[in-house]
């Protein structure tokens, strides 16, 4: 009852709930934008979080992550283009339908199955993130190092990206977290003599570079790209007949979202299109799907809506981002000074549940938003790249800059920018440099801490049950592309 | 599907030198080797001060891990070719050298007026020739910027040409 309590705090405070109005705005119309979302939006706004206490700002970029996820869908049935890579399976069914001149009706029904996946989702968190923290209080350093593992090792099997080419950004931000002064001895490592380096490189360059200006040289290369936009009228609520067609859809997809984002370095992306791909597999119209099913676009909305609250469930309970925006919203933390786990669930039961509580009304708030503003967000859409890129380049500076007033930190990220944009160019994914970057600290600093408790015997590792336990998941989680691509290949002979 | 074969194809028919996994492999490789000598030069804790490992073991591991592995990205591209990816457009240069242009006049002139410059540049660049569009994101936009870091963010910017005029 207490925690009910604490969850509905959010409505009570007028800050907080302009806070969430603003967040869920936003979060929206970077939604609709392609190439924006909800990654990138969350780190262009997390220099000006430091402005905010820690609740307001994690309710924040919270809002803007729910609401993200959703606003992917509007430019996906609308311009056949996802505003989001989660909504990359919305197209599939959501355009076809819009095609047929029920743009009002697909957007309808991607707004219903958001909003219930992202209600089911946080009723996961609420349930399952206390009794994951609980678990967390058994760990030590090398159960800790040892689910760092499993989360780095998950990176081989998400969304984008070639396995390798992921392990092999995850090892790279890693190794950007060793830069600076080593923690344990103070001794300078890869400073080259630069002063500013010595404090190691800030999250948020790296965050900014490596997601909005490395998608700024990305629009470079598409500025003659013309969209076929499909006007819509109104948003239609779905009728009882598609009612009854998806409800099983929507739950499942609920289900299968909050799993995959539950797993670590999972979100959204994976999510949806498993979701979809399940909807079709249990639909009685399969042929439908990539026509313009309804269930098409119920399976895959529920589902990376799901995988928001999913996500956050490792996020708080281990420190250990279940998606790239949770990566995000785990920097917020950081610099905020809040370190999730389980002392946090002990200590600050408040700024939890108010999370949970704002992430709740984030999804009542879209839907809102959705049904009667899906009309004016299409409408952004039509804000030209040569105005917005150059504004954002503004921003993304400004709010690097106010972070330390560090000119060097607006260099880095001009640097990651670039960087950024060869990765993707060459198919590795830059959220696992993210993962790597958060994460090193806790790897390395488990790791050496770890070795001496054992006295510098690795195998000490392996006679732990949890952490053997993670190193198996970890060998799974490895082995699983493998298997996965043995059976596509399989499939397609 | 059928294009990405027919890139890949392409890719297959360069030289190896030529190939995108070739000279991606062979940067990285580069780099991550130049990275693990400068890990030599740093300073080492006396054994009896150190506890567990020496501060260069942890990145040493990692660089010798990503070198192993870059190996085996272009082993296996051998094998099955990266596709050939297009040619970037003349707008990709003109966006990348305003950023070398913005650290420069940063650097020499003024952090505000580089924000300016590169909006105006890119916003032009990239195909608006409007002026008032011009004037908005290159004028209006950064001092509307500028304004709320300095007035209800109390950030100060680096002294330049402008930034001093305003201060002072």
């Amino acid at each position: 009852m207490d925690n009910l309590l604490l969850m509905l705090a959010p409505l009570f405070s007028s800050k907080l709930l302009l806070v969430l109005f603003f967040g869920t705005l936003f979060g929206l119309i970077l939604g609709v934008l392609p190439g924006l979302g909800p990654t990138t939006g969350g780190a262009l706004i997390l220099p000006f979080t430091m402005t905010l206490d820690p609740l307001s700002a994690i309710v924040l970029l919270t809002s803007i992550y729910c609401a993200g996820t959703y606003g992917g869908a509007i430019t996906a049935v609308l311009i056949n283009t996802p505003g989001t890579p989660a909504a990359a399976a919305t197209c599939l069914d959501g355009y076809p339908l819009a095609q047929k001149g029920e743009a009002g009706r697909a957007l309808g029904m991607a707004t219903v199955s958001s909003t219930v996946g992202g209600i089911f989702s946080v009723v996961i968190l609420v349930f399952f993130a206390p009794i994951l923290a609980q678990l967390a209080y058994e760990f030590g350093q090398p159960e800790y190092f040892a689910l760092a593992i499993f989360g780095l090792t998950m990176l081989a099997s998400i969304g984008e990206g070639s396995p390798i080419k992921n392990l092999i950004a995850g090892a790279f931000g890693i190794l950007i977290s060793t830069v600076g002064k080593d923690f344990m001895t103070s001794i300078d490592r890869f400073t080259f003599g630069i002063n500013e380096l010595t404090e190691g490189i800030g999250f948020i360059p790296v965050v900014v570079g490596l997601f909005a200006m490395s998608e700024m040289l990305t629009q470079s290369t598409l500025i003659n790209q013309v969209f076929n936009r499909i006007a819509l009228k109104a948003i239609k609520l779905p009728s009882k007949d598609d009612y009854k067609k998806t409800w099983k859809t929507i739950l499942r997809s609920s289900g299968i979202g909050s799993f995959i984002g539950v797993l670590p370095a999972e979100g959204g992306t994976v999510a949806s299109l498993i979701g979809y791909s399940e909807a079709k597999r249990f639909s009685k119209n399969p042929e439908e799907f990539g026509k313009g099913s309804i269930e098409g676009i119920a399976g895959a909305e529920a589902a990376n809506n799901a995988a928001t609250g999913g996500a956050m469930v490792p996020t708080l309970a281990l420190g250990i981002p279940g998606s790239a925006t949770t990566a995000v919203i785990l920097t917020g933390l950081i610099i905020h000074g809040v370190r999730p786990g389980p002392d946090l669930f002990r200590e600050q039961p408040d700024f939890l549940y108010g999370i949970f509580g704002a992430m709740l009304i984030a999804n009542i708030l879209f839907f809102i938003f959705g049904f009667f503003g899906a009309k004016i967000f299409a409408r952004i859409t039509l804000v030209p790249n040569k105005i917005l890129w150059p504004m954002i380049f503004a921003v993304s500076v400004c709010g690097t800059y106010s972070l330390n007033q560090s000119i060097i930190d607006v260099w880095i990220m001009l640097f990651f920018g670039v960087l950024g944009f060869f990765m993707r160019r060459y198919g590795f994914s830059v959220v696992p440099v993210i993962i790597g970057l958060i994460l090193g600290e806790l790897v390395e600093g488990t790791l050496r801490q770890s070795l001496v408790i054992f006295d510098g015997n690795y195998l000490m590792f392996f006679t732990r049950p949890i952490a053997l336990t993670f190193f198996i998941l970890s060998l799974i989680a490895l082995a699983f592309p493998l298997i996965r691509s043995r059976k596509l290949k399989k499939n397609n002979d | 599907m059928k294009n990405v074969q027919k890139q890949k194809r392409a890719n297959k028919s360069l030289p190896f030198f030529f190939r995108d996994e070739f000279r991606v492999s062979l940067v990285i490789i580069l780099i991550s080797v130049a990275l693990l000598i400068t890990t030599f030069t740093f300073d080492i804790v006396p054994p009896i001060l150190n506890r567990g490992i020496q501060p260069a073991t942890f990145p040493k591991a990692l660089l010798v891990l990503i070198i192993v592995m870059t190996l085996l990205i272009y082993y296996l591209a051998t094998k099955n070719p990266w596709k050939v990816e297009k040619k970037l457009p003349r707008s990709f240069f003109l966006t990348l050298s305003s950023f070398v242009i913005f650290v420069v006049v940063s650097k020499t002139l003024d952090f505000f007026l580089a924000i300016s410059a590169l909006s105006i540049f890119v916003s032009y660049c990239w195909g608006e020739k409007r002026l008032f569009y011009l004037f908005l994101v290159g004028i209006i936009f950064p001092i509307i910027v500028f304004i709320f870091f300095e007035t209800i963010l109390g950030l100060r910017f680096p002294s330049g040409i402008i930034t001093n005029i305003y201060y002072s």
